[in-house]
């Protein structure tokens, strides 16, 4: 293990209390809504806040009591914040000049870090004739001039615009596997998380709420925070082997299981019937629809009933089955397509 | 519409304005005007000139010295006392300069708590000195420059000198490398003030250093002896110090004139 931390801060009215181990070379995602402190432990590793609690150990080695300045950490900051008074090439020397190399050793580094993230015809440029995509490349390339054990990248996304913001995701997925030591990444978005993570680490009120590869944690959520970010229908209810039992429904799901256990569906795994439909489907009850809006290119239902769950239909059911707000509706979900798991 | 702007604000108003314009008007009205240049070549100006041109560019440099580190002391640290420290600092802005010259004399003169001890140690004596101006000045300026620098240091965004650090650079060159050169337009603001107040300086200087020609006369002490023998050169070196002043507003212009604009 190259990161191995339990962070605690405390603070009138908030407290953050996570465990985090991260592998050599592997890329963890800190995803969580805003103020679940995310950032907040992202600080607490770099050393720009204390901790109130806990340790934090690097290769081995205890730093959390070293300041900032000499942890072997990188960090690519929310909004790059690339030094304006200093061209791209100086911005990424001046990591190595503080470690004490000679203005042309530092440069040198510096030219081959910019070369390598195909930038070396922008050195002398000011970074705020850079774009978004260029500014972070040479904020990680900055970061990684210090040659860092752990890399921290702060919602590194969040500063680009849509268009551009594919490509350099995929991008920055690129260059963090080609980094060795350990990475720990910041965002509150699903998608960034999935793409550029190994692991994700689910944060909400300062606390872990789930764990697991970006394909765990998009089937089988544990919070309603998770389940909406994924876009599953998702309740808590009472396993016994065959069933689980939520509130008055008795799901029948695709696995056994007993005890406190989750039920999860996605939207698309919801059949909607004007009257109630013939033969004896299981995973069926009665409800009111509560809204409808467009989904991409079909549309979502949202249904009250003793569970509230969202169904995606298509534009032709909707006129079919003349869905309005207010209407009552029959509900069904494929058993097949229903997953149930310990909670 | 708007309506009408009262009469019983308009009128104060230009009251006000014309107290402020009309003497400077009258300096430029009065002033000899023909014999203007053989004035501003005579040897006691020229001498003044430059006296008060170097004391207020020493003082300048001395008050950055140290000013500065004391700005950033107020600005990015927290220490208990802090708030009364920036207080003390401030008090030379308020308090009338020739009291500042007794206190002046108090510590730094020959029988002061500081100046006793030079005298001994050195002798060494900054009273009545052109470092004597030099002290004067730079007491009596120095919060103007702390203040203007330390108001830069606080709208300076911080997280700028948190990236420096996590690139492994010490509190000296974070404010060396970052701070330093992020708030250089405050600096430079800052320094101009204090320089425009080193120059203009008359009462802690009179009291601390006398009035030698030559050697503590700066152009205000001039222009105030002047007024007694020759009231038209006292004109002359006043405007020599409106032009000066002239001068350094139009250089801040954007920075303070045009700031509330």
């Amino acid at each position: 293990m190259t990161l191995r931390a339990r962070i605690v801060v405390r603070r009138p009215a908030f407290r953050l209390d996570l465990d985090l181990t991260v592998g050599r070379g592997e890329v963890v995602t800190l995803l969580g809504p805003n103020g679940a402190g995310k950032t907040t432990a992202l600080r607490a590793l770099a050393g720009l806040i204390p901790l109130t609690e806990g340790s934090i150990e690097l290769d081995g080695v205890r730093i959390e009591r070293e300041p900032a300045e000499r942890r072997p950490v990188g960090v690519v900051f929310q909004d790059y914040l690339l030094f304006p008074h200093l061209s791209a090439l100086d911005n990424v020397a001046f990591g190595p000049r503080c470690q004490g190399r000679s203005k042309a050793e530092a440069r040198l580094r510096a030219r081959e870090l910019l070369d390598r993230m195909g930038l070396a015809e922008f050195s002398s440029v000011r970074p705020h004739r850079l774009s978004g995509g260029q500014a972070q490349r040479v904020a990680l390339a900055r970061a990684l001039a210090v040659e860092p054990r752990l890399l921290l990248l702060d919602e590194p996304l969040a500063a680009l615009d849509a268009h551009t913001r594919l490509e350099i995701r995929s991008e920055l997925r690129r260059r963090l596997t080609g980094f060795d030591g350990a990475t720990v990444l910041v965002t509150h978005d699903p998608l960034d998380a999935m793409v550029l993570a190994d692991r994700l680490v689910v944060v909400e009120d300062g606390a872990v709420v789930q764990e697991g590869t970006p394909a765990e944690i998009a089937r089988r959520p544990r919070t309603d925070y998770v389940a909406r970010l994924v876009g599953l229908n998702l309740f808590r209810g009472e396993g016994d082997g065959d069933r689980v039992t939520v509130g008055d429904l008795a799901f029948a799901a695709g696995e056994r299981v007993s005890g406190p256990a989750f039920v999860a569906f996605a939207p698309r795994a919801v059949a909607l019937y004007r009257t109630r439909p013939d033969g004896s489907p299981r995973n069926l009850w009665e409800g009111r629809i509560d809204g409808i809006e467009r989904h991409g290119d079909h549309i979502r239902v949202h249904v009250d009933g003793p569970v509230p769950v969202a169904a995606d239909v298509t534009p032709a059911a909707v006129a079919e089955l003349d869905l309005t707000p207010g209407r009552r509706i029959w509900v069904s979900v494929k058993a097949t397509e229903t997953h149930a798991y310990p909670a | 519409m708007r309506s009408r702007v009262p009469w019983l604000l308009v009128v104060p108003a230009v009251l006000g304005m014309a107290f402020l314009v009309l003497p400077l008007a009258g300096l430029l009205v009065r002033a000899p005007w023909s014999t203007l240049p053989q004035r501003l070549s005579e040897p006691q100006v020229l001498e003044a000139l430059r006296l008060s041109l170097v004391t207020a560019s020493v003082a300048t440099a001395v008050c950055l010295v140290l000013g500065v580190p004391l700005a950033w002391l107020l600005a990015r640290t927290d220490f208990p006392g802090r708030r009364l420290l920036r207080a003390l600092v401030t008090v030379p802005l308020v308090l009338p300069p020739v009291v500042g010259g007794v206190a002046l004399l108090l510590v730094l003169g020959r029988r002061g708590l500081v100046g006793q001890w030079l005298e001994s140690a050195f002798g060494f004596s900054l009273p009545f000195t052109t470092a004597g101006v030099v002290v004067a000045e730079a007491f009596v300026a120095m919060p103007f420059l702390v203040i203007a620098v330390e108001g830069a240091l606080r709208a300076a965004d911080v997280r700028y000198e948190e990236a420096a650090a996590t690139l492994g650079a010490s509190r000296f060159t974070v404010f060396r490398r970052v701070t330093l050169p992020l708030v250089a337009p405050g600096v430079l603001a800052g320094a101009v003030l204090c320089w425009a107040r080193a120059l203009g300086e008359f009462g802690a200087t009179i009291t601390f250093a006398g009035n030698f020609p030559g050697r503590t006369q700066t152009m205000p002490l001039a222009v105030y002896l002047a007024l007694e023998t020759e009231p038209e050169a006292a004109i002359v070196l006043s405007l020599v110090l409106l032009a000066v002043s002239v001068l350094i507003l139009v250089a801040l212009r954007d920075r303070w004139v045009g700031a509330a604009a």
